[in-house]
């Protein structure tokens, strides 16, 4: 275990009101960051609560929570010889950023294989549950389950990623009452056993969507990852207000009844994305309590990025792992797991707020969970934004409906050709049609889901399924058809206007613009994140 | 009444497809409704001479004024029952004529003889043909037939020569300044200079150059169309020298050129050989569009002084030679018309001799150079061209400089361009610049085309002969009063002001097809039109070249990218450095000879393992191809599969490159290595795929498909690809090198700007990953 420095008990969040003395509000913005005023007597800052203690033997909890699961049998009495195993884990889109190693996933898939030796379990398959995303690299591999295991079961094809285009490698379990198909890896689905490992970052991971999504393919994610569904899911990151979270578990119901039997093992982690100390640790205090030496930090990596070329600066930010520790770890039934890991992640990120804002700011980070290793690309800004941002709500979102949405990131007309062929085209040829997502969807989902190429490109390369930026857009139909207006700060001005959105050099410009929509002398709230931060908005 | 004089008389007419030729035949359609005609046409390349003549003679505006007049049918009713074509060719002896065409010239009561070359740049051996002969053939397939109409040949003022002061109207040979040459020894002569530059022409040196210039013109497009280019090289270069030798002994003679000089040996040949043949010579001087009929402003073809002036109008040509006091001696063709009608209508002279009618204004109502110059200058001023951004032309201040100067400043400017058209040519440009060396191209064309008008037309701009029309003005007062009226010649009815602002100006503008107004035209519009005929649904194939075309990417990079895929890093420096020096080689190689090159760098491979390279060709896809891939290219193909087009890869590229694309095409032809043990040989399985071969392997494809290549397209991006975009009816240059891009431009191809996607990294020479870490850094 790494030494670390003792730090006091973790403060929860906390929303400043702005006035003259609170210093200029930190904003990420892609690859870089700016530092803005807030109009005093109207603003007010939403800050994530303190990284929550890390669990002091996460070895020790693991091997505790596989032992002592919940509503369920011990893992080592569901281990027999001559059995199917399964171990599914989640992907390159978890955590953001990467962790340092050893990952949360490795630490697990060790403790679930060394039991699974000591009951002789020969037949194990590792297999990524990646859905429609894109393959993992080796590399990204080997770092989510650690050197042993992948020296172990990928050099004879036992760990490999989810192939949901593979002709003889799906099958169907059912259809739900609503008449929603579910689907899964015929591995999986043959397996005595299916152990699927999650970390879950935010509130809507984990739970029966790990399986009945991430070993989905198309089939089976085009019952709930289309405009209809993810409109109604207000927010998809409130269990009880989720239209998609409804119909995984309807799918749950299925896999249950058909399917292989599932042994869940989730974990959550605290917020410390940046580190307590180290270059990065700035990014994770509140203004003004920052140090001389924070100030100077600060300052130090500004004038060094700016310096720096595009490319080089990418690789600077994808480099950084986060210090992440692990707040808790539990296993067994699906639902009860996951009720139990919800409860965990709340108690980190959900921060109190009174009221709605007319204004809604935040600064969108250079990372999304589709863009790994790779380009933020205008896309997956809007995502970023509207998709995950704007949703990270319980009640009611922050911003009141027909309120403006601004936020600054340089939105580069960038595109990775490896990750992100589809996205190219749809960004291209579909957004230069239209944005309407009902209009897209209805109009080119289909094509792309269907394209031989994309396919090829999903199942031998790294590529995202042809399908996967018509799911980014859908992620934000909510947002789009409830904001009155998003203005992008900062953003190339083509990119942004193929987005649909309006964009502005500056923030006071971006405010200005703002009070066509909302009128003069807006309240504005800033949306401090990251670290993570879900607003729980009340009155 | 001339109508009634020409009524019920047969009248043969050569060179009616020209324009003082199918002004006549309207003219007499019109004017004379009595009369027949006879037309000698020469047949087309693909036509007949009656449709020919029906193309164009009778559908020119011309007869616009008829057809409205008699209605449309019965326009071509009159036509059919009074005009007759019969297939027939000045420049050969005994005319061409089948005995049917001798029955019907036999028939005739009137010969008018307007053929002629009038290309004041023709090649001299041509002009000897046509304009020295002609007449001579003419009288003498006459006396074969042993007829004798009356000959009416059309011929020029110029005939007199570079003098100054008056040329009345008289034969040369009476003239003082005349030279005795024979006639007949310059026609041998001519004949024989064609002789010897052909000869000159197929000289080993000579046809070295011309094959250089192919070369630099096309590059590396392969031997076929190499050849084709380098024998039309070497016609032109012939017929070059020709037009040289032309106006170099018509200047000798004190002629300002060959058209001149060889009209007057053709007066002088037809007055030797003429025997009982009734002559009268018709001179006119620089004929330009109608005074008043048909209409005011009528003109066929961009005729001598059109593109002096539209060049001068686009800002191009600054200055012209000219004597600003000079004459300008410049005639309508209603008035030519008229004078050769009149002269058919009078009958020849009495006495037996040769009466000669000169068509001039020069004397009767000179027309300034200055004045024509102001005119021209202040109309331009007031009614402006536009340039292609929209914005009125201003056209330059004219200082009447002397020939020498002229040529001298045009001369430079030539050189310039010549000059930066070169350098052009070598930098390896593509895309959006190598279109810039197309407009260089077009600049030289226009520069070389205004330096030709120069030397052609100055001569005519520095003449100071004063052209004679007493006899022209006699004919005029002889005519009856309506007739006087109607088929009037005296050059003192053009009002040269109103001539030049509202008649001719407006016309040359109307005909020349140049911007007249600010309006902006939509520049993307044609590519939009071009791109939408590309993508119908009703093509049938499309085919693709994978460098440059489909990825920024080439053999050697795709090699260097395999060849280091298991190297450490000290062994990657050694081959980066290695294959960088051997570069310029390799690039030499590449544009002498595709098929060498591919050959010569494919041996490279020998000893590879299939199996290795096999399993590398999803990480080469990933790493190296995507990320060089153009996505609008990617989509293209797609989308042509999508309209269900049959999509072909071919490409000189190997197989094992290639393999991890042959998803996105319906089919793949490429090199193929031949293996021995698991291994690659380094040698290629017959012939790879480039240049010509390239197009045969799509004709054979298209054929066993049974596919129309004419509704068939192809992408590529450089000139060695010019046979197989030559092989389909919609061709397509993707960010193309300057030679195509001259070439696509010229041809009006569609062309694609492709770019990679933003983000992808750039580097000199792609390099594999380093193998992956076995044990990472904790």
């Amino acid at each position: 275990m790494k030494k670390k420095k003792p730090v006091a008990n973790p403060r929860p969040g906390f929303v400043l009101e702005v006035d003259r003395q609170t210093p200029s509000i930190l904003f990420h913005h892609g690859e870089g960051f700016r530092l803005e005023k807030l109009p005093v007597g109207r603003s007010r800052v939403v800050y994530p609560g303190e990284p929550l203690r890390g669990l002091p033997d996460p070895d020790g909890a693991i091997r505790n929570a596989l032992l002592n699961p919940i509503d369920d049998d011990p893992l080592p009495s569901l281990l027999k010889p001559g059995m199917k195993l399964t171990i599914a884990f989640d992907d390159i889109s978890l955590p953001l950023p990467p962790m340092q190693r050893p990952d949360v996933r490795q630490r697990i898939i060790e403790a679930v294989l060394d039991m699974a030796a000591e009951a002789g379990v020969d037949d194990v398959h590792l297999i990524a549950a990646l859905c429609l995303h894109r393959r993992m690299t080796d590399a990204e591999l080997r770092h989510a389950v650690g050197d042993r295991v992948f020296e172990a079961f990928h050099p004879h094809g036992l760990l490999y990623n989810h192939d949901a285009e593979d002709p003889d490698g799906m099958v169907i379990l059912g259809q739900t009452e609503k008449g929603e198909t579910v689907q899964m890896s015929r591995r999986a689905a043959e397996s005595d056993l299916v152990v699927y490992v999650n970390i879950n970052l935010v509130s809507m991971d984990g739970g029966w969507k790990s399986t009945a999504t991430g070993l989905a393919g198309y089939e089976g994610v085009k019952a709930h990852h289309n405009v209809h569904t993810l409109r109604h899911s207000r927010s998809f990151m409130d269990q009880d207000s989720s239209e998609l979270h409804r119909s995984n578990w309807r799918q749950g119901e299925v896999i249950k009844a058909h399917g292989p039997r599932i042994f869940q093992i989730e974990s959550t982690l605290n917020t410390n994305t940046f580190g307590h100390d180290g270059p990065m640790a700035v990014l994770q205090k509140r203004e003004w309590e920052w140090s001389m030496a924070d100030r100077a930090a600060f300052t130090a990596m500004q004038a060094g990025l700016e310096r720096m070329p595009s490319g080089a600066r990418r690789k600077v930010f994808h480099s950084w792992k986060a210090p992440y520790d692990m707040t808790s770890i539990q296993a067994g039934e699906v639902e009860a797991v996951h009720k139990r890991t919800t409860e965990m992640v709340y108690a980190q990120h959900l921060v109190p707020v009174q009221g709605q804002t007319d204004v809604l700011t935040m600064g969108l980070p250079y990372l999304t969970p589709y863009n790994v290793n790779s380009i933020m690309n205008p896309i997956l800004v809007m995502v970023q934004g509207l998709g995950y941002f704007f949703n990270l709500y319980r009640g009611k979102p922050l911003v009141r409906e027909g309120g403006v949405l601004i936020m600054s990131h340089p939105t580069p007309w960038e595109f990775h050709p490896v990750h992100h062929p589809s996205y190219i085209d749809f960004f291209e040829q579909v957004l230069a049609d239209t944005t309407d997502p009902v209009e897209i969807e209805k109009r080119y989902e289909k094509q792309f889901a269907e394209d031989e190429w994309y396919r090829h490109l999903y199942r031998t390369s790294h590529a995202y399924h042809g399908v996967h930026p018509f799911y980014m857009w859908y992620w934000g139909s909510h947002a789009m058809a409830y904001l009155g207006q998003v203005i992008v700060v900062g953003g190339d001005e083509r990119a942004v206007s193929r987005l649909g959105f309006k964009p502005a050099s500056t923030l006071a410009d971006a405010l200005e613009m703002a009070t066509d929509t909302v009128g003069p002398k807006p309240t504005i709230t800033h949306y401090h994140n990251p670290p993570i931060l879900m607003a729980d908005v009340t009155g | 009444m001339i109508a009634t004089e020409l009524a019920g008389k047969r009248i043969a007419i050569t060179g009616a497809t020209g324009f003082l030729g199918t002004a006549l035949v309207e003219r007499l359609l019109r004017g004379a409704p009595d009369c027949r005609m006879v037309l000698l046409v020469r047949a087309g390349k693909r036509s007949s001479p009656s449709q020919r003549a029906r193309r164009e003679i009778f559908r020119n505006n011309a007869f616009d004024r008829l057809i409205a007049e008699l209605g449309k049918e019965a326009f071509w009713a009159s036509v059919d029952e009074r005009v007759t074509v019969i297939e027939g060719d000045v420049s050969t002896d005994g005319l061409g004529l089948d005995d049917e065409g001798r029955a019907a010239l036999a028939d005739c009561d009137l010969v008018i003889h307007s053929a002629a070359t009038v290309s004041f740049d023709a090649p001299l051996d041509g002009a000897v043909e046509v304009n020295l002969l002609g007449p001579t053939r003419i009288v003498e397939t006459l006396h074969d037939l042993n007829v004798s109409p009356h000959f009416v040949a059309v011929s020029t003022c110029y005939v007199a020569g570079n003098r100054r002061g008056l040329a009345p109207e008289q034969l040369l040979s009476d003239s003082p300044f005349h030279i005795d040459v024979s006639w007949r020894d310059e026609v041998r002569a001519a004949r024989r200079t064609r002789a010897d530059f052909d000869a000159d022409s197929r000289s080993a040196e000579r046809l070295e150059e011309f094959r250089r210039r192919a070369r630099h013109e096309l590059g590396a497009a392969g031997t076929p169309l190499l050849s084709a280019k380098t024998e039309q090289l070497r016609h032109r270069w012939v017929s070059d020298q020709l037009v040289e030798a032309g106006r170099a002994r018509a200047a000798s003679l004190g002629w300002p050129d060959a058209y001149a000089y060889t009209k007057a040996l053709g007066e002088r040949a037809l007055d030797e050989s003429r025997g009982n043949v009734p002559v009268s010579i018709v001179r006119p001087s620089i004929i330009e569009s109608a005074w008043s009929e048909p209409v005011p402003g009528w003109i066929k073809g961009f005729r001598m002084a059109e593109p002096i002036i539209i060049s001068y109008a686009r800002g191009l040509l600054k200055e012209f030679p000219g004597v600003p006091e000079g004459v300008i001696d410049v005639i309508p063709v209603d008035l030519v018309v008229a004078a050769i009608i009149g002269v058919a209508a009078k009958g020849p002279s009495d006495d037996g001799s040769i009466t000669i009618r000169q068509v001039a204004s020069g004397t009767r109502n000179p027309l300034h150079y200055r004045r024509l110059v102001d005119l021209v200058s202040s109309w331009f001023t007031e009614n402006p061209l536009y340039d292609r951004k929209g914005q009125p032309i201003a056209v330059p201040e004219w200082s009447f400089p002397g020939r020498g100067a002229v040529e001298r400043q045009l001369d430079r400017v030539q050189k310039n361009l010549d000059r930066a058209d070169k350098a052009l040519k070598l930098l390896p440009l593509r895309g959006k610049q190598a279109l810039i060396n197309a407009e260089i191209e077009d600049k030289r064309d226009e520069v070389a085309r205004a330096v030709g008008y120069v030397k052609i037309y100055g001569a005519y701009a520095e003449c100071e002969a004063l052209y004679g029309v007493d006899n022209l003005l006699d004919l005029h007062q002889s005519l009856a009063e309506s007739d006087q009226h109607d088929f009037g010649c005296d050059p003192a009815v053009v009002d040269w002001d109103v001539y030049v602002r509202d008649v001719h100006l407006p016309s040359v503008v109307e005909h020349a097809r140049v911007k007249t107004t600010g309006e902006r035209s939509d520049p993307d519009a044609r590519t939009r039109r071009l791109r939408k005929r590309v993508l119908a649904p009703e093509r049938q194939l499309a085919a693709f070249d994978l460098e440059n075309t489909i990825i920024a990417s080439n053999v050697v990079f795709s090699y260097a990218w395999l060849a280091t895929r298991n190297l450490g890093p000290a062994d990657r420096m050694r081959f980066t450095l290695k294959t960088l020096s051997e570069a310029p080689g390799l690039l030499a190689l590449d544009r002498r000879d595709r098929t060498d090159f591919l050959r010569h760098f494919y041996r490279r491979y020998d000893g590879a393992s299939v199996a290795e390279m096999e399993r590398l060709g999803p990480e080469l896809l990933a790493d190296h191809i995507l990320t060089k891939a153009f996505p609008a290219a990617l989509r293209r193909v797609r989308e042509h599969r999508r309209l269900g087009h049959r999509t072909v890869l071919i490409t000189g590229a190997l197989n094992l490159v290639v393999d991890p694309l042959g998803p996105l095409f319906d089919d793949v032809i490429c090199a193929e290595m031949s293996q021995r043990d698991g291994r690659y040989t380094g040698e290629l399985l017959g012939v790879p795929p480039t240049g010509e071969v390239r197009a045969q392997a799509l004709r054979d494809f298209a054929e066993a498909n049974d596919i129309d290549l004419a509704e068939s397209v192809a992408y590529a991006d450089s000139s060695s690809d010019l046979p197989l975009l030559d092989a389909v009816g919609f061709p397509v240059a993707v960010n193309p090198e300057t030679r195509l891009a001259s070439v696509a431009s010229k041809r009006g191809w569609l062309i694609e700007y492709w770019s990679k996607a933003d983000g992808s990294s750039d580097k000199i020479l792609p390099l594999g990953p380093l193998p992956a870490l076995r044990r990472s850094r904790k």
